[in-house]
């Protein structure tokens, strides 16, 4: 399978991986392989975005996710309007499109929203001319963390095609597991969710990925395991019988890391729950891209944000 | 073509010696700056470091203002070395509006504060859009605003030349 570069990502919005063909995803991850390059200049800016306002709109609590947004934001020159749930009038009542029509009076160029209702960004995505970006709606999708955990892959690998991907932890909760397994679905890698059967998605065959309950066979040959967080404020009840519990059965040990594949790497999308899922010897071990991660989730938000000012036109550049 | 090139690093080399930078704006100025180099050499038998300039984030075309467009694929920056202190040659196939090099005199403002910067084309057709001079020119051409200039390399295109046309005729 070869994946051919698309010459431009022709949409108003990016709400999810599943939305995008992989030509696409190719076309991103190329544009923010480039874009890296800005962090390691004396200055750190370019002035591509200038006189553009991006809101983030984060009414769900994120550190990295939000950070990153606007340290890309910073780095293309936008101008960045920062509204979270607490501490605005969403906490007095008022409605997701009351927020965003208020928003819009003051002409957002990009909104860039984290919601806890899934389907959220699509449907913003249709009331408001500004492009979204979805960063996390719901149990559904976050398309940008699944492609920064490619070009993570694809970084150290090469190539994302025929990579074996095991995504271990609470698949059901995770929109990280959702959109990863779109993408790498789209790219030909092999996807190996992994979780106790209380945890596993009910509608799992359908994003065709192999289904586990137990860590240790599914980490046979794995070129990459990716540690999932216990998500337990989306857990109405508690689905195993304890966090000692599940670090036994679950969590990726120096040991257990010994059954995948010897040139295997080791991605956490953040925040870890060290002694959970992940042994600390683990997350700092010589192993993990999870620093990686980090620094290239800036590039790859850079990088919709530069292709969605194109708009959604296939109108060629004037150069 | 290759009398052009061996003209041009002549005046170069009367302007500032050997202490200097090539830097090639993609994509015809890549190659461009590798010829100079390569006649630089054999002039002077001096090894002269080359970059190679992507200006399209600095392009005034690519932001979300603009009309519906196709945003340019993101091509590598490259710079040998520092380039405080240092007289750099920019070098491009055609100078027209100046747009692309006020684009990338800014683009190099980022990575550091050269000496002086320089620009030598291998062709300038006229009707710029910016006070914008070049120090070294290959030819001169005279062209209406809505002829279009092409010059193809070897490196890129699989031969040498300069086209003058609105379809792309052989001009000379």
């Amino acid at each position: 399978m070869v994946v051919e570069s698309a010459t431009a990502l022709a949409r108003k919005d990016v709400v999810g991986i599943s939305q995008l063909d992989a030509g696409e995803i190719q076309l991103i991850l190329d544009t923010a392989e480039e874009l890296l390059d800005v962090a390691k200049r004396p200055i750190k800016k370019v002035p591509t975005l200038r006189g553009s306002t991006v809101v983030n709109l984060f009414m769900e609590p994120s550190t990295r996710t939000r950070f990153s947004f606007e340290v890309a934001e910073k780095r293309l020159s936008a101008d960045t309007l920062n509204f979270s749930a607490s501490g605005s009038s969403v906490s007095k009542g008022e409605t997701l499109f009351d927020t965003a029509q208020n928003l819009m009076a003051m002409a957002p160029d990009f909104i860039v929203i984290r919601h806890p209702n899934s389907g959220a960004p699509h449907r913003l995505a249709q009331e408001v001319p500004a492009s979204i970006i979805n960063a996390g709606d719901g149990i559904n999708e976050h398309p940008t963390q699944a492609l920064l955990d490619a070009f993570t892959m694809r970084q150290h690998f090469g190539s994302l095609e025929g990579l074996k991907v095991v995504v271990a932890g609470d698949i059901r909760h995770s929109r990280v597991a959702r959109s990863n397994a779109f993408l790498l679905a789209k790219m030909g890698a092999e996807v190996r969710f992994v979780a106790p059967a209380s945890l596993l998605p009910l509608e799992v065959e359908e994003l065709g990925v192999i289904t586990f309950v137990r860590l240790e066979p599914a980490l046979e040959d794995a070129d990459v395991v990716m540690m999932l967080r216990i998500q337990l404020e989306r857990q109405k009840r508690v689905n195993f019988p304890s966090m000692r519990e599940y670090f036994d059965f679950f969590a990726l040990t120096p040991e257990r890391l010994k059954l995948a594949a010897d040139r295997a790497v080791v991605l956490h999308p953040g925040p870890m729950n060290r002694g959970v899922e992940i042994d600390s010897l683990v997350a700092d071990g010589s192993q993990s891209l999870i620093l990686e991660q980090v620094t290239n989730g800036v590039a790859i938000r850079m990088a919709i944000l530069y292709l969605l000012a194109g708009g959604p036109s296939e109108a060629a550049s004037d150069s | 073509m290759g009398r052009t090139v061996a003209r041009m690093a002549a005046e170069i080399l009367e302007r500032d010696g050997d202490s200097l930078m090539l830097v090639g704006i993609h994509t015809r100025g890549i190659p461009l700056a590798d010829r100079l180099a390569r006649a630089l050499r054999e002039a002077t038998g001096c090894e002269v470091p080359v970059g190679r300039l992507d200006i399209t984030l600095y392009r005034d075309d690519v932001g979300p203002w603009r009309p519906a467009h196709q945003q340019p694929v993101l091509k590598k920056t490259v710079l040998p070395d520092f380039i405080d202190d240092q007289v750099i040659y920019l070098v491009d196939d055609v100078l027209f509006t100046g747009r692309t090099i006020r684009a990338a005199l800014d683009t190099l403002a980022d990575w550091g504060r050269p000496t002086a910067v320089r620009l030598a084309v291998l062709i300038d057709r006229g009707h710029r859009e910016l006070p914008i001079a070049a120090d070294v020119v290959g030819k001169a051409l005279d062209t209406t605003r809505d002829e279009d200039v092409q010059v193809r390399l070897a490196e890129v295109d699989g031969e040498d030349g300069v086209w003058i046309g609105r379809e792309a005729d052989n001009g000379g």
